[in-house]
């Protein structure tokens, strides 16, 4: 790269990651607790996408029973730390609290969760659930994110045998690779896996289906399969210059900052994300803490249309990153290394009834910004190649189609959620798949 | 595994979480919610003579902004017939067979009328009767419920004619309103009650609205004074429980009621020697849902300290009570700030100093205050532990080794012994000795 920006020492690195929400005193967690109006038929728990009784397990906080309280999160979120910590909470359960309808804020669901499962934890996971009666089927899971981790808990509890594959050395998918640390660590995604191992659930790492194992070898194994293996590749931006030295792509940089060996990260001094998603805000978070002097987002639409959640939007301002709107990339400048972006400059025009408006290019309104590194963070698509190796298997819009009642796929022995079916969305989307694909296997296998 | 069942007085039922006899319980359609969610017995709501009720019946108080730390009622017993009450009562027996059903009563204080409520309580396969001696209003003008816990002598009588002719277990619910519980307890006992239920509501009125003068709760701008209940009662509940509890002459199990809304509060019952418990208020706020918490906060609770069964906790905190003058007066405990904990909001300082015994000192140190106990002067009353907000930033330390005691009772016997009165100079003799000083 031309311009490195300079390490940080290990304190400011650790002081510019740390927890963006901290956790509740025992004191504090009580008085929130006790502020929860235990609403029923709550709004909150309608939100949250795998209904955890969420005005319940408050009330055990309340109550001092914080045991009870993590079971009742567990029975229906088996991502409950992770999405304690990660789920986008304005938009869904504490969005829905009913204080927020009095002009007061919200019970501070995700804090409160938090504390619940924490100490859950710290007391070293006392057995709270039984597994079922053995049964004689196994099933295999490929993927150990959130997805494919809630669905080996719910049938290995139910009695299943159950295995899963995952491709890198540390599994937790996207749990452990691509939540921005100061919201989450690896450390926590990791003790999920735990948990869901303590069941019986046999998790192999370092083990890609389709190199180290044949697809088919598996489905053979296993009397049905479940597929929770998210998405693929990045998106190239498709321009001249993506090759330069500091190009790189969001999911792949967010995956290094995850290991937390934070002076081993390069980062340019000026840093351009293309893409106004939530993934982009979190790699240009993430440069702004590891020391870039300066970061811009660059987005071909307006704020208007951006994907990324407002608080995501609002942090990213916090943290002094710049949004460029209407502004779309033609080329990376440089020799060998990136040295600048050359960008036009764009308007909106009305589309087809119900589509969003469509970005066209003003003539020769180009300009160019100069830049260290470029992070593309457009999007992923699909493990298009490997999904089209799955017989019977069907792909619409970079998505594998399944059943939306038992989520299965056109090969009637392949499940599947997650990322994978829906495109990428949240952890809690895909805990409440993985949960919902396992019952889903279930009835299968039990009616055959 | 953890067994929650319970014998209270002969009535058995899964677990210690009864519904109190109130407007919870008044159905057959509310009992049998109560069951499904998982409560183990109901105390039906009281059935006896005709009334008619009045609007409104309930009156509030919120504490700082969180609703229902207690609240009042003029709601009579049933106001439903009692042949439609009976035929519920049979019909939720026969449907929830392992739970416990008793039927409280009230009628007008002749034998007669008892006798025939008694034997169509028994009909119903009811699992026992509760005696309604509590109600504070509305019944006690027309001599009935707390007219009749008020004095043993009426407590005894209408018990005895109960007890003579129940084929099934008879417990008495006491009135708080008394000057000394134990006494209609004991006359309980003589009569051959099987079991004690307390406390029930307390003579209340709830609040004077500031613009329109009216006393609440208000009907039509008329108002009398109502029963209270709810989470600010329990402590006066804690304390008629223990002491019909260590009381030796009555000896009888207990069901222990008032302000009972979560496990925790139903375990302190239970501690000072309740079989069951009754809530009423918990429910009227959030349902009967809350007793699944209740079951489940007790079982963690007891297979994290090790019991099996109720049996091992009931009654284990009983025996440190104590009368006053058994206290240790050489016991010596004074405050401890934790100054990193501290976040100078200086509550402890004055309240030791216009509340107490002025021994914690404002010290400005570089511009920052800072609250230091003179620990010399601390007379370790417990004062500034109880206002300080943060959690373990003041702790009392003991001083005392513990291998010294002399209590109040003992001194007096050692001053008789020496012929000594009891006059401040003795006694500041004995402080002086001891390194007590009073300031």
């Amino acid at each position: 790269m031309k311009n490195l920006a300079p390490k940080l020492s290990h304190d400011q690195y650790e002081k510019n990651f740390e927890e963006i929400h901290p956790p509740f005193s025992s004191n504090s967690a009580v008085a929130e607790a006790n502020r929860c109006l235990f609403c029923y038929e709550s709004p909150c728990t309608k939100a949250c996408p795998t209904h955890i009784d969420i005005p319940a397990f408050i009330k055990k906080i309340s109550t001092g029973n914080l045991l009870g309280s993590a079971k009742t999160i567990f029975e229906s979120n088996w991502a409950a730390l992770t999405c304690a910590k990660a789920c986008p909470v304005q938009v869904l359960c504490e969005g829905a609290c009913v204080f927020n309808d009095k002009e007061e804020p919200p019970i501070q669901i995700g804090r409160l969760q938090r504390f619940a499962i924490d100490n859950y934890f710290e007391k070293g996971m006392p057995k709270l659930f039984k597994r079922g009666d053995k049964k004689e089927k196994s099933i295999g899971i490929v993927g150990s994110g959130p997805a494919g981790l809630a669905c080996g808990a719910e049938l290995a509890l139910i009695g299943y045998d159950v295995t899963i594959y995952e491709a890198n050395q540390i599994p937790g998918g996207l749990n452990s690779w691509g939540i921005a640390p100061y919201k989450t660590r690896q450390a926590d995604s990791l003790k999920e896996v735990d948990l869901v191992k303590s069941f019986g659930v046999k998790v192999q790492t370092n083990m890609s289906v389709g190199k180290n194992i044949s697809f088919n070898e598996l489905k053979d194994k296993h009397d049905a399969v479940f597929l929770g293996i998210g998405l693929g590749e990045s998106t190239d931006l498709k321009i001249s210059g993506e090759n330069l030295t500091g190009v790189v792509n969001a999911i792949e940089f967010i995956e290094e900052v995850k290991k937390e060996k934070w002076s081993s990260v390069n980062i340019g001094k000026r840093v351009a994300v293309i893409g106004a998603g939530n993934t982009s805000i979190d790699a240009a978070t993430e440069s702004i803490r590891l020391g870039a002097e300066e970061v811009m987002i660059l987005y071909r639409r307006s704020e208007e249309e951006m994907s990324a959640y407002e608080f995501e939007f609002e942090l990213a301002k916090k943290d002094g990153v710049i949004f460029h709107f209407l502004t779309s990339p033609k080329k990376i400048i440089g020799k060998t290394s990136v040295e600048g972006i050359e960008c036009i400059k764009m308007t909106l025009i009305d589309a087809e009834k119900g589509r969003r408006r469509k970005p066209v290019e003003i003539p020769n309104s180009n300009y160019i910004i100069p830049v260290d590194m470029v992070i593309k963070a457009i999007g992923q698509g699909a493990k298009t190649e490997f999904l089209n190796s799955i017989t019977g298997l069907k792909i619409g819009d970079g998505k594998v189609i399944v059943n939306p009642r038992n989520y299965q796929t056109g090969n009637e022995k392949v499940f599947a959620g997650g990322d994978c079916i829906n495109g990428g969305k949240e952890v809690v989307n895909a805990a409440y798949d993985g949960k919902m694909a396992a019952h889903g296997i279930h009835k299968y296998l039990s009616a055959k | 595994m953890v067994d929650l069942s319970v014998n209270c007085g002969g009535i058995k039922s899964p677990n210690p979480f009864w519904l109190a006899s109130a407007p919870p319980s008044n159905s057959a359609y509310q009992n049998c919610k109560a069951f499904e969610q998982g409560w183990g017995g109901t105390v039906w709501k009281t059935v006896g003579e005709p009334v008619m009720n009045v609007c409104n019946r309930y009156g509030s108080i919120d504490y700082n902004g969180q609703k229902i730390a207690g609240i009042n009622n003029i709601e009579l017993i049933s106001d439903r017939p009692a042949d439609v009450n009976f035929k519920e009562i049979a019909e939720t027996k026969k449907l929830w067979p392992d739970r416990a059903v008793v039927v409280s009563l009230m009628v007008e204080s002749k034998k007669e009328a008892w006798h025939d409520m008694v034997k169509r309580t028994i009909d119903t396969g009811a699992d026992g009767i509760e005696l309604n001696y509590g109600c504070p209003h509305g019944m006690s003008e027309r001599g009935m419920g707390s007219a009749v816990g008020q004095v043993p002598e009426y407590c005894k009588m209408i018990t005895e004619w109960v007890t003579a002719v129940s084929t099934i277990p008879v417990l008495v619910k006491l009135t708080p309103n008394v000057s000394n519980i134990v006494l209609p307890a004991r006359a309980a006992k003589a009569a051959e009650a099987s079991g004690i239920s307390l406390i029930n509501t307390i003579n209340s009125i709830m609040g004077i609205d500031l613009d329109t003068f009216k006393i609440l709760p208000s009907v039509a701008g008329k108002s009398s004074h109502g029963g209270f209940a709810g989470p600010a009662i329990k402590p006066i509940a804690l304390h008629m429980v223990s002491q019909v509890a260590a009381d030796k002459e009555v000896n009888l199990p207990i069901s222990g009621i008032g302000g009972i809304s979560n496990w925790r509060d139903a375990l302190e019952f239970i501690l000072l020697g309740a079989s069951s418990v009754q809530v009423c208020t918990a429910v009227m706020h959030h349902g009967f849902r809350i007793v699944q918490d209740m079951i489940e906060g007790l079982t963690f609770w007891m297979e994290e300290k090790g019991f099996s069964s109720l049996d091992e906790v009931r009654g284990k905190s009983l025996p440190q009570l104590e009368e006053f003058g058994n206290f240790n007066l050489l016991h010596k405990t004074v405050a401890r700030i934790d100054q990193d904990k501290c976040i100078h909001c200086n509550l402890c300082h004055i309240a030791c100093e216009d509340g107490a015994h002025q021994c914690i000192d404002l010290i400005t140190e570089n511009g920052n205050t800072k609250t230091v106990v003179r620990e010399s002067d601390c007379v370790g009353c417990d004062l500034c532990a109880i206002v300080c907000p943060v959690e373990g930033c003041i702790s009392m330390v003991r001083q005392d080794d513990g291998k010294e005691e002399k209590t109040w009772n003992e001194l007096m016997a050692e001053f008789k012994k020496e012929g000594k009165d009891l006059s401040w100079e003795n006694l500041g003799e004995f402080q002086k000795k001891h390194g007590i000083v009073i300031h």
